[in-house]
Formats: C-alpha cells, structure tokens, sequence
C-alpha cells in the first residue's frame, strides 16, 4: 500500500502548494487592486484615521489634518476654505476630489517616493506619516482673481486661471461659485450626506471646478489660435501684415442671414492689418483666415496649443476641450472665430496665451510645485514643454497686436501703467437666441518679458451685461498687478 | 523500494532501521509550541490593550500544565509515538487561541475562555484514548459498530427537536446548554469504519475489473460500496446543505479505497461520480449555485441579501490584502469585520493580522501534520494502522483544503472549521482524538521489533498503571 500512499503524500503536496500559491496571489500580487477596490471599507477607514499631510500654499497650509478626539483620530480642516476648495477639493469619508484625491499617496504617506521613511516607521511599527504637497499657487493672485470675480454681482458663474508662461506653474485657479469643503469633511456623517445632496442638486454646480471642468465656446479669444495658424501657413508676416476685411462675409456654400458674418458694428476695413483686425476683433477677417488656412490647419494649430488632448495630471476629471476633427468651408469659417463646434476651458485659453508669451511654447500646466515627505524629503516637479505650438517670430506677431488690442482696441480695461500688456477679449454667443453671451478675456504681461498669463471665463453674470472685457479685463488686469508687484 | 508493489517488500526493509524514542525532542518543541502560544497572548494584550494580560501567568500555566500533562502520557503510553505531531498542534491550538482571544477583546465576547475549556476536554481525551487504547487493531473490531454509529451521528441533526439549523446548515444537535456538531465525531469513526471495510475487501476491490485506456476500470458489481457513500455525501449535501462535509466524506473515502485497492481506476471512478454529483447539485439546488456564483464573481454579490451575498467573502480577501506581506499587527488590524472570524475564517483574520507570513507559516505547520500523519502510513506495519492513517491524515489535508482554499477563494467556499485554530468544541476536541490515534499507530509503528512488541507493551502498561495510580 506505500505506493499509492506516496501518491497521496504528493497529491497532499500539490494542495498545500496551491493554498499557498493561492495565498501569495492574494495577499501579495492582488492586495494593491483589493485595496483599491470602492467597497473595501479597511482602507478608507484607515486613510480618513491616518495623520494625513498639509497642502501648502507657499509655506502657509491652506488644509491640515487636526488631532481630534474622535474615532477617527484625524479632522480634516481647510483654512480660507471659499478661496482654495476648487483646488484642493474636499477630503470626506469614501470620496475626495481635487488635488486631495490626485495627491492622495503623497498626502497619505503611501507614496513610493517616500518609501524609506514609511518602511522604517512600518517595521517599527508606527503608522505611515503623510507627506505635504506644495502647491504653485500666489496667494495673492488668487486672492485678486477670487475677489475679482466673485465681487461682480451676486450670483455670478466663472472662472478664472493664471500660468506662469515660463514653466506652465499655475498661478490661480479660482472657480465660482464654490463651496466649503470643510462641511463635507466633518465627522458628522449625517451633516455631510446632507451637504453633498444640497451641493449636487444646486443647479449652479458648486462641486464643478469650472477652470477646468467647464468647456464653452471661447468666442473671439480663439482668433489668437486663428492669427497663429494663419502665420504659420506662411501667407502672412508680421503684425502688420495685410489680411482680408470686411464689413460682411457670407460664408462659403451658404446663402442668407444664416451664412453671413459681420463685425456688430466695429471698423474693419478690406484689407486691413493684422493688428488693426486684432484690435476691432473682426469676425469677417479671422473667418476668412480661417477658411483660407483650411480645416487641417486650423485642426493642427489648436491640437499645439492642447486641444483635443488631457495635459494636467495634478487634478483629476479634466475636461477635454474640443476642435472639430471633421468640417466643411462655412463651419471651418465659423470655427475661425471660436463658434461652430469649438470648445474651451479656461485652463485651455489661459495656455494659449501663456504658449504665445513663451515664444510659442506651451509648457505642461501644473498645480504641485513640491511634494515632502514627513521627514522632510522634498521633490521638486521639474516643468516640461507639451508642443512647440508657433514659431517664435509668429509669437512676437500675435503679441504684437494684442498689445495693440489693449493699448488701443477692445481690451483696453486691462491696460496697467507702465505695462505692456498683451490681452484679447471674447464675447461668445450661445447659440440660443434671447441668451447673453459668455465673457473671456486672456492676457499676459509684461509682453517683453512674460511672468503671467491669464484667462478669465465668466458663464452668468445676473444683471450685468456681458460683453467683450468690460467685466474680465479689470480681474485679469487685478491677477497680473498681483503676480507683477 | 518505491517500486516493488504489495506491503510486504517496505516492511521487511525497514526491519533493520530501530526508531528512537525521541522524547526528548518532543519535550523540547513543546517549550516552543508553548512560547507560540503564551507570547502569541502577551502580543495579542499588547497590541490590542497596550499592555500584557494580567491573567498571562494563570493562562500560561494552564497550557503549561495540559502539554506537560499530554507529554507525561505520551512518555508513559506512546514512547516511541512520533515526536512531532504533538508540539506541532500544541502551537496550532495556542495561536488560535491567542487569535481568538484577539476577535474576543474587539467583540466583547468569550469565545477564547470556551475554547480553553474545550481544549483541556480535548486534551484528556487524548489522554484517555492513549491510555485506554493499548493497540488501535482493537478498533478493527468495530468496523461495522462505527460505521452505523457514524450513520446515525450524522443523521441525528435531522431529528425534528434535537437538530437545530444554524446558517442555513443543518449539522448541529442541542442538548441543553450545550451545541454539538456529531458530524466531526462521525468523521473519525468513518475512518474507521472505511480502514476496517477496506482491509477486508481490499482484494476483491483491488483485483478484478476490465482494462480501459491504461486504466482498469473495477466491476460493475463491486461499485456498490462507492456508489452507497456517493449517495450518502449528496444525502448530506441534500437534507444538511453542508457542502463541506458531504465533499470531504466522499474525498477521504475516495483517498483510502484508491490506497487499500492501489488502483487508479477508482480516482477515476470517482472523480467522475464527484463530477456529475457537482453538477446536479448545481442544477438543482439554489445554495449550491449561489456558493458558486459568489466564487466566481465575489464582487458583483457584496451586497446581496442575506444567504445570497459574497460580504464574508469579500471582506476576508480585503482583510488578507490588507495584512499584506508582514501582516498589520495584533490589534491595528479589522478582522472583526469578517462575520464568523472566529471559526470558518480564522485564516482571514489570521492573513490581515499576521500577514502572508502567518499564514504560509500555519500551513506549513498543517503540512507537518499531514507529512507526519503519511508517513506513519508508510512505516505502520499492518495494513489497518496504515489506512487509519492515510485517512486521517487526508481528513486533515482536505478539511484544510476545503475551508482555506474557500476563505482565500481558490475554490467555492464551503463551511468547514480549521482544525485546532477555529473556535468549536466539537472540532477540537475531535481533533485531540485524531492525534491521540495517530500517536498511538505511529507508537505501534515505530517500535523496534514485532517480536519485542509483547514485552515492551506488557512492560509499558505496568509503568502506566502505576503513573495512574500516583
């Protein structure tokens, strides 16, 4: 009988292996995706109880875990809340956004970059310290751009981005109207569910981080994306270079009101400059510019400056703005001056004038400046370039005549003394009739020597009239005196 | 020696090699069975409370006290029983325990104080059954006797008045204060049962047949033996809805019929009579599928109803992901959240505490006792010892297969205890008995010579008497 015993014996063995294959698998190889799974409460009871680190504005933290005398150990708290919240989001029980939900590793300690130190304090037994993230924001550009646009009027939907040109750090980025996230941290669960159903059923959409979430026609502040491709097809030179005018322009393939294009009014002669068409914003000019470049151009132009394409890795749930990939003549035409099917965020304008006041390149946007870990590791982000999206002496065109555009023309409320500030302003229809527009305003300054690039969308506005940079020029102009002082 | 067929050729090799008694050895891995097992409930103190349990002395001397008492026995009865096989389920026992006591602290229960009561029963059990059982041949006698007892244990839950059904399973007798599940005490008498069965049947089941495909398959007519436990594992499959014990009936069963017959026909006879009982059990029976659905998609039933969900499941995986390689530590873990942490899956709590460390460990440990259990087969020099063996040894191997396996999801998950770890009196104390015959076979194997074997037992059982008598 030993023979068959033997048998058993190994077939004993192969259970034993396989259990503890089996037990590997799961507790080595699958532990991170058990760990990641929504329901697996060990983990988020255990992340919501850890001593999670600050989120630094400059050497002030602007969210902090506080020692409370709870189950929980740990309160999430957010000094200057209203201002910060489209940022760094809310850290509640189960759900985070923003960079607390981007920088969770960091924050958490889980990290691999800070790795020694959490191994050291895993065998001796401590529990993981969380890490700070520094963020690139200015205080007082922030502080400039939230009191910009939320002292309008009440009510009012927007928002408003600042890029430092040189390396794509992200100056501001305020959104309205916000929310407190210190009311979706608290421990008062109950309180909490109540918060976020009274926040998710607002139809003004406080939760939306509209920098970045919103994407909307960008109307006339497209044209500088227009000017770009119709200087780079080689056919035009210099700011002064002639291009077509005209008080009308009916698009080709079209007949009617429909089809045709006017100024509303302003001066724009047939020919005309280039700067003079940037100055009045003429429709007429920057259609047929773009019908004359053609749909490919124009497609390749906006994809430099970042369209059709996800860039910022420092927040989650960037929306993608949109050119159209497919178009005929009268829609190319149409999307010359940022209508047809042409979509924007504010982060997206705000990168195409940071793209021309860097020469034409357009660096990856980013919101993390540092991050450390609770030992005092730091690890700087390095700037990157995303596209060449111009030449430099296309640049030095387009700059050109937006800082005629405000010395003279349409965006004059940006002008700063002894400045020169390069600026365009956007009025963009909504396509429904009786509707008022949406306002943009992009600029940056000074225009020699670029130090910040701003953009400003303002969605509603309760009973002010939106138009041109009546309402976004005095915030963009308060964003870059704030940055420039 | 491996490849000569029949008993006779290994037996008669071995003459020449003489076993030592190795009691000293045993003595010396008891101290560390015990060191597991006290400083397995110091950490348990320190981790969860902060400090070592004031009872830690009283606690320690008790287990002190029952494996010095184990050891005496086994010196006095059993001096050339296998040194390992005791220290190795004398640190199972204390770090279950230990663990026990852990859920214990958390849930404000006392699971770990009944524990303790059943383990000092299982150990005079063991006590008794190596004092009383001189020769485990005796047992042959009651092949019959134990195989109807092992029938009507397991029919006994299915009294109306006396069975009670606890999780959907009927498998429990309530007597009083007292809860008892006669299933794992039927599990060793069917042991019995089969070895003394198969002795005698061996040759008729082992000889004819018809060659099929390199494989001879047995005689229509010699099915009915296999064919009568099928029925009885669907019957507990059917009327108890114990998926387990119906799998791990019909698999010790298969092991002992396919080593008492050396005949791979009936693996095959039975792989396939397990295959289509599987099956039809599937089609038919809605907990069967459920089990199975759950396995399959664990996820997707997390939130199910009651009966029909993977929460046990699911949260004994994220627990066992969560302890990671090193574990989380006594007390900075959550395996309360696991619902029965204390018995099904104490491996669950184990992994999320101990790490994969832990557990590779205790099945390494499990692997000991199996090895241990086996090779007392291949030693035994009767064929009765060498089959109680094989069958206990594959009662444990399956059992920890069929709950383990469940708990971390490599099969469908069915209800077993984890021998020795799990809290349940019933099991424990069955598996006290288990070791009690496997010492007592391995004594009987691993004596010098058959010719001394009179004297040394006559001698034996005077010194024994008297050790009572004191």
């Amino acid at each position: 009988m030993n023979k068959p015993i033997r048998s058993v014996a190994i077939f004993c063995l192969f259970l034993f292996l396989a259990l503890m294959l089996n037990a590997t698998y799961l507790q080595f190889w699958s532990a991170q995706s058990l760990d990641d799974r929504p329901e697996n409460r060990r983990v988020s009871e255990a992340a919501y109880s850890s001593a999670r680190g600050p989120i630094l504005v400059g050497r002030t933290p602007i969210a902090e875990s506080e020692p409370v005398d709870d189950e929980y150990q740990y309160l999430r708290t957010y000094e200057r809340p209203l201002l910060y919240a489209p940022v760094t989001g809310y850290f509640s029980f189960g759900s985070s956004s923003g960079i607390e939900r981007s920088q969770n590793e960091v924050l958490s300690g889980e990290d691999p970059r800070l790795f020694i130190g959490s191994l050291v304090d895993l065998l001796s037994n401590k529990a993981p310290r969380g890490g700070s993230v520094q963020l690139t924001l200015d205080p007082d550009a922030q502080q400039a751009a939230y009191d910009g646009l939320t002292g309008l009027t009440d009510g009012v939907e927007g928002a408003v981005v600042a890029l430092e040109p040189g390396t794509g750090k992200i100056l501001a980025m305020v959104s309205a109207p916000t929310y407190d996230p210190n009311k979706l941290s608290t421990h008062d669960f109950a309180a909490r569910d109540e918060t976020f159903q009274r926040l998710e059923d607002d139809e003004r959409q406080p939760l939306v981080n509209r920098a970045i979430q919103t994407r909307l026609f960008p109307g006339s502040t497209f044209k500088l994306v227009t000017a770009a491709a119709a200087l780079e097809s080689g056919q035009y030179q210099g700011a002064d270079a002639q291009v077509p005018g005209g008080n009308t322009y009916q698009l080709p393939q079209t007949s009617g009101d429909s089809g045709e294009i006017d100024n509303e009014g302003r001066y724009c002669p047939d020919p005309l400059t280039l700067r003079l068409a940037m100055e009045q914003s003429c429709n007429t000019t920057f259609a047929k510019l773009a019908v004359n470049v053609g749909a490919e151009a124009m497609l390749r132009q906006a994809e430099k400056f970042g369209f059709n394409s996800d860039y910022l890795d420092d927040l989650p749930n960037q929306a993608r703005s949109v050119f159209p990939t497919e178009m005929n003549p009268p829609q190319t035409g149409q999307s010359g001056i940022g209508q047809y099917d042409v979509q924007a965020t504010p982060l997206q304008m705000a990168m195409v004038a940071a793209g021309i006041a860097n020469d034409g390149v357009v660096m990856r946007p980013y919101l993390v400046n540092e991050v450390q870990s609770a030992d005092f590791d730091a690890q700087q982000t390095d700037p990157e370039e995303l596209s060449q999206a111009v030449s430099q002496s296309t640049a030095d065109a387009i700059t050109e005549a937006m800082v005629s555009t405000v010395d003279e023309g349409t965006a004059e409320p940006a002008q700063i003394q002894d400045v020169r500030v390069a600026g365009k302003t956007g009025t963009a229809q909504r396509g429904v009739p009786g509707e008022p527009p949406y306002g943009w305003f992009v600029s940056f300054a000074p225009a020699d020597d670029p130090q910040v690039a701003v953009a400003v969308m303002i969605q509603e506005a309760p009973g002010r009239e939106i138009a041109g940079g009546a309402l976004g020029g005095p915030i963009a102009k308060a964003v870059m005196e704030a940055v420039l002082q | 020696m491996t490849t000569t067929p029949g008993a006779a050729a290994p037996q008669s090799a071995l003459m020449g090699f003489v076993h030592r008694r190795r009691r000293g050895a045993e003595l010396f891995l008891l101290v560390i069975a015990l060191a597991v097992g006290v400083g397995g409930y110091a950490a348990v103190g320190l981790g969860v409370e902060g400090q070592v349990p004031a009872d830690i002395v009283g606690y320690g001397g008790w287990l002190a006290a029952l494996m010095a008492g184990a050891h005496v026995v086994v010196r006095f009865v059993a001096p050339y029983a296998d040194p390992v096989l005791l220290p190795v389920v004398v640190a199972l026992n204390g770090l279950g325990l230990a663990v026990i006591h852990r859920l214990d602290l958390t849930d404000d229960t006392t699971f770990a104080r009944q524990q303790l009561t059943w383990m000092t029963l299982g150990v005079v059990l063991f006590a008794v059954v190596l004092v009383v059982l001189r020769d485990h041949r005796t047992l042959s006698r009651f092949t019959y006797t134990s195989g109807l007892g092992a029938i009507v244990l397991l029919l006994l839950p299915l009294v109306p008045g006396l069975g009670t059904t606890i999780n959907g399973a009927r498998i429990w007798i309530r007597l009083g204060p007292f809860s008892f599940q006669p299933g794992e005490v039927a599990k060793v008498m069917l042991v019995v049962a089969f070895a003394g069965y198969l002795v005698q049947h061996r040759d008729a089941l082992a000889l004819a047949g018809r060659r099929l495909l390199l494989v001879d398959l047995p005689r229509g007519r010699d099915l009915g033996p296999i064919m009568a436990m099928w029925l009885i594992s669907l019957g507990i499959l059917v009327f108890q809805r114990d998926l387990g014990s119906s799998l791990l009936f019909f698999g010790l069963f298969l092991v002992m019929l396919y080593v008492a017959t050396e005949r791979p026909g009936w693996l095959v006879v039975g792989g396939l009579l397990f295959a289509g009982g599987a099956a039809l059990a599937y089609r038919m029976f809605g907990h069967v599928r459920t089990r199975v659905d759950t396995w399959l998609h664990p996820f997707d039933y997390y939130d199910g109803p009651p009966g029909q969900n993977s929460y046990q499941l699911v949260e004994g995986m994220f627990g066992m992901g969560w302890g990671g390689l090193i574990g989380r530590g006594f007390g900075e873990g959550d395996p309360t959240r696991i619902p029965y942490a204390e018995s099904d899956f104490i491996m669950a709590a184990i992994g999320e505490e101990l790490g994969l460390t832990g557990v590779l460990a205790v099945l390494l440990m499990y692997g000991v006792v199996v090895e241990r259990a086996l090779r007392t087969a291949v030693i035994s020099r009767d064929n009765f010892g060498k089959l109680m063996a094989v069958g206990l040894a594959s009662v444990f191997a399956l059992q920890l297969f069929v709950v383990i396996g469940g708990v971390t999801r490599l099969i469908p998950l069915t209800g077993l205890t984890t021998s020795f770890l799990s809290y349940g009196g019933s099991s424990l104390v069955a598996s006290w008995v288990v070791v009690a015959l496997l010492l007592r076979i391995s004594d009987q194997a691993r004596r010098p010579a058959p010719v001394l074997v009179k004297v040394d037992e006559e001698q034996e059982a005077e010194e024994s008497t008297q050790v009572i008598k004191l």
